[in-house]
């Protein structure tokens, strides 16, 4: 074999092992340690979302026991709600959709990042464990006052929990 | 049927053309460029620029279009059928074709701008239904992009042409690179052309009243990914085809670097779920089957890496160049187009690394839109891209005009204050998205900043402002070399390689094949994906103007 060819080989073969690892490191993290990405969550009409059962009362739910859906919308250039609390400790998911163009959603620090796609409806989960408040910020480009869009959640102390049976919603 | 003039030098012109529309169209971004760089800084330009630039968005907009979009469009333009020609020894096949398509391009380039600076187009780059853009921008950005398809197929004639005459004989390398960074365009850009004619200019124009974003984003990103290599290959090409000569040396290896491009072919275009991850609608698996091609294509960017390197060490150890690493520094960098292009390699390598992260399903969830996507492009479409065009020009000026370089020397320390301002501007970009700062917002007014971002945005308005002074001394050399007097002759730098054409195997010019393959990878990627999403039950929205 050429000397060159040995180089080539021996360059080829890491080349083809790194990138390989990777995905393997990234598959393993989605499914071994179940951080996913938003999927597909079903549809709603954006021209209608008074009708939806998702949408028409935007607001804090509790859906099980140390359980809450943020349930909101994204319209140009505010969210609704503007602002929420949950429980410390709680697994809370967001649950959200956009009233009329492209909107998104990022809370720094968290893995809640996602598209607000009108017609669609998306979902991240996340657990807050301490109490404090974080901005929720529009991350697409939505016209000319988009870097005014956001809203304040506020993380407050772990609550003994009163869930008894059915879903209710705790704010507004 | 034989062209009226053999002369490869007859097109010398349009290529001139060519370039000095992609330079207007980067200074203009320039401009626009350090007014977002200084806003971020906290001096908010705006109120001053009021008469002409409208908003901190409607200035964003220009900047994108004209810098990736119509800088890197019309310099490809320019450039690679002008090297395609000198490597086959022939000019383009069809005269009248090639000029039709500049005045084409021309023509779609003024119907795109006119809206853009009246504010009628303050979409950014992206096209995103329902917000909609007047209908000229839309119009005119078809046109710009039917005619590269036109300069594609000028130079598929031209191929078919010579290939007539040497039947058997392998293309010349730089031929080939060319050859497949059209094909790999080609099909790419076909996303963007049926987001363009089925959805926004029939929107736009009226003709429908709703549409589907979702859909949408799939046909732009389809696009929007493989852009990005057919800005990059060109710069490929000149690393593999003339940079190993300027260096002093020669091409490490020739087959491997065709197959270099045949897997670009193949693999740039089956990615575009990658820039969708956070996107609800499109499910998981078809994210992860995105994932993967968006993996291979990183490995003809490894490839790339060693041969490139190799041609490098072997260029700097024939003139004495000696150690492990040493040999870097012994590398002629004296000369500035060869600077400029080391450089720009010197960037791309945490350019690919930022760009495996955002390839990577999860992590990428930390990234997302965020400061630090900008940050990474800047990295790679403008510096790796950006400058090695620059360093590009400093030669095809010259040979364009028969004009010397103005000065070797401000063209030096132009190519290493772009290096320097961009590694201050990325490095804050990267740093605020880390931390949560939203990209392409006005992030020196907003309200919900963090207390951490403020020690990192002075950041981006200093390296913004070292960007912008490079980009001065850039255009006032060129300005300047084309007005003064002292003439020069320049040739064109090809490079010959260790391992040559001769040993590549007959199949890699086999492009009927190769293009089915990549056919069918796109298929694959997106088949499934389209006919799911076409399946379901539409919930359209109405079209809107935000600004």
């Amino acid at each position: 074999m050429k000397r060159e060819t040995l180089f080539e080989l021996a360059w080829m073969l890491p080349s083809l092992a790194l990138p390989a690892a990777m995905l393997v490191a990234v598959v393993v993290t989605a499914f071994g340690a179940g951080i996913h990405v938003p999927t597909h969550e079903g549809q709603v009409d954006p021209n209608a979302l008074g009708e939806s059962e998702l949408f028409a009362e935007p607001g804090v739910y509790q859906v099980g026991p140390g359980e809450y859906e943020i349930r909101f919308i994204a319209r140009t250039w505010s969210f609704e709600p503007a602002e929420v609390t949950v429980p410390a400790g709680a697994e809370v998911t967001f649950v959200g959709t956009s009233a009329d163009i492209v909107h998104g959603v990022i809370i720094p620090t968290t893995n809640v990042n996602m598209m607000l796609v009108p017609g669609q409806i998306a979902r991240s989960t996340v657990t807050f464990r301490q109490p404090g408040t974080h901005p929720y910020i529009c991350h697409e480009y939505c016209g000319v006052a988009h870097h005014t869009m956001w809203g304040r959640l506020t993380v407050s102390e772990p609550e003994p929990d009163p869930f008894t049976d059915n879903e209710r919603r705790v704010q507004p | 049927m034989t062209s009226a003039n053999t002369d490869v030098r007859v097109d010398d012109r349009l290529t001139l053309y060519f370039v000095a529309v992609s330079l207007v169209a980067l200074f203009g971004g320039a401009v626009t460029g350090l007014m977002q760089g200084l806003e971020h800084a906290g001096i908010n330009l705006y109120t001053v620029a009021q008469p002409v630039i409208k908003s901190y968005y409607h200035g964003l907009s220009i900047h994108g279009v004209l810098n990736a979009l119509v800088f890197t469009t019309f310099f490809i333009c320019g450039f690679v059928p002008f090297l395609f020609c000198r490597a086959l020894g022939r000019p383009l096949a069809n005269r009248k074709l090639a000029w039709g398509t500049f005045w084409l391009m021309v023509v779609g380039l003024v119907m795109a701008a006119v809206p853009l600076m009246a504010n009628k187009a303050s979409v950014l780059y992206t096209m995103y239904p329902p917000m909609l853009a007047h209908w000229g921008f839309y119009i005119g950005l078809t046109l710009v992009v039917v005619g590269t398809w036109l300069v594609g197929l000028n130079m598929a004639l031209t191929y078919r042409g010579w290939r007539r005459e040497h039947e058997g004989e392998r293309t010349p390398l730089a031929a080939y690179m060319s050859l497949a960074t059209f094909a790999m365009w080609t099909l790419a850009s076909l996303g963007l052309a049926a987001e363009m004619l089925f959805m926004l200019i029939p929107a736009s124009t009226g003709l429908t009243a709703t549409t589907d974003a979702l859909l949408g984003r799939v046909l732009f990103w389809y696009t929007g990914h493989p852009i990005v290599y057919f800005w990059l290959l060109p710069a490929y090409i000149s690393w593999y085809a003339l940079v190993p000569k300027q260096a002093g040396g020669k091409l490490f290896s020739d087959p491997m670097a065709r197959v270099t491009f045949l897997l670009f072919l193949l693999f740039s275009t089956p990615t575009g779920f990658h820039h969708q991850f956070a996107d609800p609608g499109i499910h998981e698996g078809f994210k992860i089957l995105h994932m993967i091609f968006t993996f291979a294509v990183f490995f003809p960017s490894l490839l790339t890496f060693f041969n490139v390197v190799a041609s490098l060490e072997l260029a700097s150890r024939l003139q004495g160049g000696k150690g492990l690493f040493r040999w870097f520094a012994s590398l002629p960098w004296g000369d500035p187009s060869l600077t400029s292009q080391l450089l720009a390699m010197l960037i791309f390598v945490p350019g690919g690394v930022g760009g495996l992260i955002n390839a990577s399903l999860n992590l990428n969830l930390v990234v997302h839109n965020t400061a630090w996507i900008p940050g990474h492009f800047h990295l790679t479409v403008g510096t790796a891209v950006t400058l090695t065009f620059m360093g590009i020009s400093y030669w095809l000026v010259p040979l364009l005009t028969g004009k010397a370089l103005w000065s070797r020397k401000v063209a030096l320390v132009q190519a290493w204050s772009w290096f320097g301002g961009m590694l201050i501007f990325s490095n804050a970009m990267h740093r605020l998205g880390l931390m949560g700062a939203p990209r392409r917002s006005m992030l020196g007014s907003v309200p919900y900043a963090l207390p951490e971002w403020s020690a990192v945005l002075p950041f981006v308005g200093i390296g913004g402002t070292i960007l912008f002074i490079s980009s001065l001394l850039y255009f006032g050399n060129i300005v300047a070399t084309v007005l003064h007097k002292k003439e020069a002759v320049v040739e064109v730098p090809f490079a010959e390689a260790h391992s040559g054409a001769e040993e590549s195997p007959k199949a890699l010019e086999r492009w009927g094949v190769w293009i089915t393959v990549a056919v069918v990878f796109v298929l694959l990627a997106y088949g499934p994906a389209l006919m799911t999403l076409l399946s379901r039950t539409s919930s359209l929205s109405p079209g809107f103007q935000v600004w």
